[in-house]
């Protein structure tokens, strides 16, 4: 799609940037790839807005149809209620009154601060080797139930595209952001090392 | 010849699991045992160097045998023949650059190494740009490249006084010379489009492991890489792509890449919210790693055969540029002389450093401290402890990334340990 002499098709390029400003800026220089179809992006994307819940598919699902699933499909490796299996625990239950979720342990469906992210981690990564096989509805649920074991939602809760984003964890405000990082800053202002 | 590969391959395993026994304080074979494994051993085909295979493609030597091993309290394989953290055998490290074969290695959450044809292997560039894009790994390999050493550092290499080795205290961090395209390259060709703050990086592992990365970073210095130390990435660091995220913690430097998505905003990933803090400054200091340095020889677990002259040796590294200079002590940080860099500092990179030392015989504790290009200076336990105000006698949690100065104290018997309080 270029001419064999890359240096030309590199460099003039270039030089129209310089010359042309923004406008020319903003095309491709290398033009290599191709556009991916809107299926292949559809396929790919699975990543899941935090806040808004842009990505989240149609579907639904209940703390209550959400048990089902989780006995068919979880129970073996997390435990019969969350807690007892071999796989990470998913619910704490026994928490001493006036306890700050923080201090109650990295439990997903507990300390994330937004609850479509425990959406996407069943989605992407659950059950394993078995990944991708479950279907929204089943997400929906399964998250509805670790919601609710946690004491977040109501056992009959109904949790799709609008509700999900809706949820408010507790830790929610519990988090600090992140640094408006540069290249060559300290990394905390005034702290010497 | 077919036949007698699998007794030469018997016979490495065997030798290797024999001094791996001896060199790493493992079980320890009493002499009887040890004689006859080593009669065993001998009576093995040894390596031929003149076989195809050899000359094809060389092997260390049988008698070098030094291995990783999983760190951190969690097995690798665990329960579900997942692998976690694997540390690299600092102490046997030689020079800046850690074997390909031995680079630590760590993963999200645990996860099974994928095996990638890289003829089918894809990346695509995604979200709030002008025009998606996706890449055969040809082309991306037609691309201006760089080739760079950086470190890599997990935010779980936390020194403490229940670890023995520098395996355990240090051993996720390891230095590789990196081959690819800058992320920038990719991202300029796509067009960000306004509001574009954010980069999510989603690897092709079961879990798909994805981390949320800022676009000052994005478009600095991210290496999308599929070269390692002269050959394509190893399957445990990503073949056949993975970004590399200079100066930054471990899990953000997604493996086995196959997606980059620009977004709006900090997207909370499962690896995002596993690395959330509470304090400003616990998140600051997590983010980009700090100054720091260890000696690596003598170290933790060691034995000095007796008294007279040592060249000690150590790597320093930071998060905020290159290695500037390294001080070491031999009286536990009471007096400081400057250490020899040797090689050429560079960003973001391992450098190994150096001094003479004849030891007397009487107790010591060596220590050295990392000072990077923009003026940080690697801190004591107890400077932090002061900084930080946690008073004397409560446990002290280093903020952010551990990079504080590590002790080794050298006991008359030329026994090295752990000197963290």
């Amino acid at each position: 799609m270029r001419s064999p002499s890359g240096l030309g098709t590199l460099v003039v390029p270039a030089l129209l940037v310089v010359a042309a400003g923004p406008a020319l800026a903003q095309s491709p220089t290398f033009g290599l790839g191709r556009t991916p179809t809107q299926e292949e992006v559809r396929a790919w994307d699975i990543s899941i807005h935090p806040i808004t819940g842009d990505e989240l598919p149609p579907g639904r699902g209940t703390a209550v149809e959400g048990a089902l699933v989780y006995r068919r499909q979880c129970a073996r490796c997390h435990g019969a209620e969350g807690s007892q299996g071999r796989a990470p625990r998913l619910v704490k239950q026994d928490r001493p009154e006036g306890t700050h979720p923080w201090n109650l342990g990295r439990i997903l469906p507990i300390r994330s601060p937004y609850a479509p992210t425990v959406w996407d981690y069943i989605n992407r990564g659950m059950p394993l080797n078995r990944e991708g096989t479950l279907t929204p509805d089943e997400v929906y649920a399964l998250t509805a139930l670790l919601l609710y074991w946690n004491g977040i939602i109501a056992e009959d809760a109904v949790m799709d595209q609008e509700s999900l984003p809706q949820v408010v964890m507790p830790n929610r405000d519990a988090w600090a952001p992140l640094p408006d990082w540069k290249p060559d800053q300290p990394r905390w202002p005034g702290y010497p090392h | 010849m077919a036949s007698e590969q699998p007794n030469r391959r018997a016979f490495l395993k065997r030798g290797a699991a024999l001094a791996g026994g001896l060199t790493l304080g493992g079980p320890a074979l009493d002499g009887a045992e040890a004689a006859a494994q080593s009669a065993e051993t001998q009576a093995q085909e040894l390596p031929d160097y003149s076989s195809p295979e050899l000359i094809a493609y060389g092997e260390r030597s049988p008698f070098v045998t030094s291995v990783r091993s999983p760190v951190n309290g969690r097995p690798s394989p665990d329960d579900f023949g997942l692998v976690f953290h694997i540390g690299t055998p600092l102490q046997d490290q030689i020079g800046a650059i850690t074997p390909s074969s031995l680079h630590y290695f760590g993963t999200t959450r645990g996860s099974f190494v994928p095996i990638i044809d890289p003829a089918e292997h894809r990346l695509m560039i995604h979200g709030m740009v002008d025009r998606e894009l996706i890449y055969t790994m040809d082309e991306l390999k037609r691309f201006p490249s760089v080739t760079r050493l950086h470190f890599l550092e997990c935010a779980g290499n936390r020194s403490s006084p229940r670890h023995r080795t520098i395996v355990e205290s240090h051993g996720m961090t390891s230095c590789a010379e990196w081959t690819g395209v800058l992320l920038r390259t990719l991202l300029e060709e796509a067009g960000v489009q306004e509001g574009g703050n954010w980069i999510i990086a989603e690897g092709i592992e079961e879990v798909k492991g994805t981390s949320s990365l800022p676009m000052a970073k994005a478009m600095d210095d991210i290496i999308v890489a599929y070269g390692m130390n002269g050959e394509p990435l190893r399957p445990q660091q990503g073949f056949p792509l993975r970004i590399i995220v200079p100066g930054f913690e471990g899990i953000l430097s997604v493996k086995w890449l196959r997606r980059i998505k620009v977004v709006d905003q900090f997207y909370m990933t499962y690896n995002d919210y596993g690395h959330l803090s509470q304090e400003h400054h616990d998140a600051a200091l997590g983010f980009q790693i700090g100054p720091k340095s260890v000696i690596t020889w003598p170290s933790g677990g060691q034995q000095l055969p007796g008294t007279g002259f040592y060249e000690v040796r150590g790597l320093a590294w930071s998060g905020g540029g290159k290695v500037s200079r390294v001080e070491a002590s031999v009286d536990g940080g009471r007096t400081w002389f400057d250490a020899d860099i040797r090689g050429t500092p560079q960003r973001m990179a391992h450098t190994a450093f150096s001094f003479n030392w004849t030891w007397d015989g009487s107790e010591a504790v060596l220590m050295s401290r990392c000072t990077d290009e923009i003026g940080q200076i690697q801190p004591s336990r107890e400077q932090v402890r002061e900084f930080f105000e946690v008073p004397e006698g409560s446990p002290l949690s280093v903020p952010g990334q551990d990079n504080s100065i590590q002790p080794w104290r050298i006991e008359r018997d030329g026994s090295v340990h752990n000197a963290v309080a």
